[in-house]
């Protein structure tokens, strides 16, 4: 019996804008009820690769599918949802007339959609003010509900694309209970973020693009051991400036000093912290401070891409 | 589908005050002033012509001629400026001179004036080839601007002359027959002076004198009888040629200004997500379509329905014709609103661009004057507007009062500009369809 295709299944995808390749063979996949996370400079790629799924951008080579369907085929739009970076609404419409118009451009009618108003609304919490005219509405519930309106015909594929940009942390708290909430549900999600927290704290896993390519994916644990490995950072912050013949010690060490702040890469952090505190007390420094600071997706994108994320 | 795009630009009108009000309050306050302007003035759309008239020559002869100008229909003749009406005992005015006649005219206070000179009285016809240099001229002063009234005034001294003057008009011919045929006997000048006589006696006594026939001709040399074959029991002709031209030329400024939300809707990144739904671009501006049909059928339903209550245009005899040119002219208007907006990138670009090409096709196509005003060459250019063929066949149906089916023409072509207007918007559109 043949496999149940995949939510989202891209081969070799391809793209160029004149002359330029905005796309240079990504490959990657989303199992059923996963979430994986989109990482990736500006101009890496993201929102070529976001809108090749979401039906807008049609690719030069390469395949995609969802679901096993071609990405511009009528049954590919029904199960798929869209929520776009830009509050991709009418602000004079209210969010019930809004969500009116997305259920109906998405095939909904009469029942249907009546329950998709009614069950939208109430999960994004503004029943309440479904008669207001959009445009009052604070950023956090437009961001709400550009989502509902992405969501209200119950895709099971979604594409999110930085969903929470300029969005108050309570407001985004809540979103992401709702992103979670259709995980639970079985919904596949594939999430752009420039946001490294966003990423470790919702996806399953993390695929990094640069310069249109996919240069690691896999859940964050795996991204870290291949690429900064299992050494973790050790800060220590003394009560005063390091003397000098100390400072040159640690630095050939490996370390790096600032002032009083030494820093270093460990693998084996108990004993080095051991080691590390027996040669300050000998130099007869106090010591403030000790953090132990596990690898970071910071830390893996810089090392992979040698950029910030946020450039 | 196709009815979801239109629902949703109701809800959008709904919404948007300022757009509801320039959609129907606008278009039906400008048509109340054109309307409140000509109603009321009759037959003629060109009304009566104000003429300055001077009498120098104050002979028998010359009253005559200006009693008969004072009563053709055609004319608003007068021997003095009209006194203030705003006054409750106005004194009345020095009759004009001359002089006082061209300043009229050079002021706009009239179009034209005419100056008898002295002497005319005594010799106002001349039948002979070299007449005109010795008999007293009439003047004509004119405004160059106004072609129309010096052209009308001619005729109408004319008409006015041989009928007012008929006694004066004999004795000038029997002159020239007597000249030609080598001298009238005696007994010939004895009969035409007798019958001549009956022709300048005063009426008798207790029996006023028959006002000149100002109207028909029977007083002319040949006899002719004018029958009004169109518009003689029509009220505000003119009222209900703006309903059209001004109606149309609104539904074009209404519907580029609503097509412009396609504009809106890509800047917003809202057509981008319209786009990954069911929704194709076909359908979507095929809904556009609808919607903007919509709204341009109920704008001159509304202006025909306030011209109806208030300005006695005839609508109801005439539903059928009405129905189907405003829903052919609606949907020309929509598609062309539909057609810029898929051209233009950007909001003010649309502006500019429909500000341009409506008023140009406005003007040359009979909005704000009637085509039959404008040269021939201009007339034919007008036939490229919308606004001609929708006015020509409005006119048809409401005044020259034809059936239904002698529209076809019109429709037609506001139907096949509909069908090119959208396939160019269709394919400009694709720009926004796929990367």
């Amino acid at each position: 019996m043949p496999a149940a295709p995949l939510p989202l299944e891209i081969r070799d995808l391809s793209k160029s804008f004149g002359g330029r390749a905005a796309l240079a063979g990504v490959s990657l996949t989303i199992a059923p009820g996963e979430i994986l996370g989109l990482l990736g400079p500006n101009g890496a790629g993201k929102t070529t690769l976001v809108r090749s799924v979401a039906g807008r951008v049609r690719a030069d080579g390469g395949s995609l599918r969802i679901f096993g369907l071609d990405p511009f085929a009528n049954q590919a739009r029904s199960v798929r949802g869209w929520v776009p970076q830009e509050i991709a609404l009418y602000p004079l419409l209210s969010p019930r007339e809004n969500l009116w118009t997305f259920g109906r451009y998405q095939g909904l009618s009469d029942g249907a959609l009546e329950g998709g108003i009614r069950r939208s609304l109430d999960w994004i919490g503004l029943a309440d003010r479904a008669d207001e005219k959009t445009d009052r509405l604070s950023g956090g519930m437009k961001r709400r509900l550009n989502i509902a309106a992405g969501t209200i015909h119950e895709p099971r594929i979604l594409l999110l694309d930085e969903p929470t940009v300029g969005v108050d942390p309570q407001s985004r708290e809540r979103i992401y209970a709702m992103i979670l909430e259709l995980r639970a549900s079985g919904v596949s999600l594939l999430y752009t973020t420039h946001y490294m927290e966003e990423a470790e704290r919702l996806c399953d896993r993390i695929a990094i693009i640069d310069n249109g390519r996919v240069i690691a994916s896999g859940t964050k644990d795996e991204l870290v051991r291949n690429t900064v490995g299992g050494r973790e950072t050790l800060v220590v912050e003394a009560t005063a400036p390091l003397p000098a013949a100390l400072a040159q010690e640690l630095i050939g060490r490996g370390g790096q000093v600032d002032g009083a702040t030494a820093r270093f890469s460990v693998q084996a952090a108990g004993d080095e912290i051991r080691g590390l505190l027996e040669r300050f007390h000998a130099a007869g420094v106090a010591v403030r401070n000790l953090t132990l600071k596990s690898p970071t997706l910071e830390q893996v994108f810089l090392q992979l891409t040698g950029r910030e994320l946020r450039e | 589908m196709i009815l979801a795009v239109a629902k949703n630009r109701l809800f959008n009108l709904r919404r948007d005050r300022a757009a509801f009000v320039l959609a129907f309050v606008l278009p039906v306050a400008f048509f109340s002033i054109f309307a409140g302007i000509f109603s009321g003035s009759g037959r003629s759309a060109t009304g009566r012509i104000p003429v300055a008239l001077v009498d120098e020559d104050g002979s028998e002869n010359s009253r005559r001629l200006v009693a008969a100008l004072r009563a053709e229909a055609g004319l608003d003749a007068r021997t003095a400026p009209a006194t203030e009406k705003a006054e409750k005992n106005p004194a009345p005015l020095p009759p004009y001179t001359a002089a006082s006649a061209e300043q009229a005219v050079r002021a706009g206070d009239v179009p034209v004036a005419v100056v008898i000179p002295k002497g005319f009285g005594e010799r106002p016809f001349s039948f002979s080839p070299g007449g005109a240099e010795t008999r007293p001229t009439l003047r004509v002063l004119a405004d160059s601007s106004d072609p129309i009234a010096p052209q009308v005034l001619q005729g109408l001294l004319q008409r006015a002359a041989m009928t007012a003057l008929p006694g004066a008009m004999a004795r000038g011919g029997m002159a020239e027959v007597d000249r030609w045929s080598g001298g009238l006997t005696a007994e010939q000048k004895a009969r035409m002076d007798e019958a001549l006589r009956s022709i300048e006696a005063p009426p008798p006594p207790g029996q006023p004198e028959a006002p000149p026939r100002a109207r028909s001709g029977s007083g002319g040399l040949v006899a002719v009888d004018v029958r009004d074959v169109v518009g003689q029991a029509k009220r505000n002709p003119t009222v209900t040629f703006y309903a059209s031209a001004l109606g149309v030329m609104f539904l074009l400024f209404s519907a580029t200004g609503a097509g412009g939300a396609l504009i809106e809707e890509a800047e917003s990144g809202t057509l981008d997500r319209i786009l990954s739904t069911r929704v194709s671009m076909t359908k979507l501006l095929l809904g556009k379509l609808v919607y903007l049909a919509v709204i341009g059928v109920a704008q001159l339903t509304l202006m025909f329905l306030w011209g109806w209550l208030l300005f006695g245009v005839e609508l109801v005899p005439h539903l059928p014709g009405f129905l189907v040119m405003t829903v052919a002219t609606a949907l020309a208007s929509s598609a062309f609103g539909l057609m810029l907006a898929s051209v233009c990138r950007t909001r003010m670009q649309l502006v500019a661009v429909a500000n341009l090409s409506i008023l140009l096709m406005s003007a040359v196509g009979g909005s704000f004057y009637p085509r039959y005003l404008m040269s021939e060459k201009l007339q034919r250019f007008g036939l490229l507007t919308i606004n001609a063929w929708a006015i020509d066949g409005f006119q048809k149906i409401f005044w020259r009062d034809a059936p239904v089916w002698s529209v076809w023409p019109q429709v037609l072509v506001l139907l096949a500009a509909s069908a090119v207007f959208l396939v160019i918007a269709r394919r400009v559109a694709a720009k926004w369809e796929l990367a």
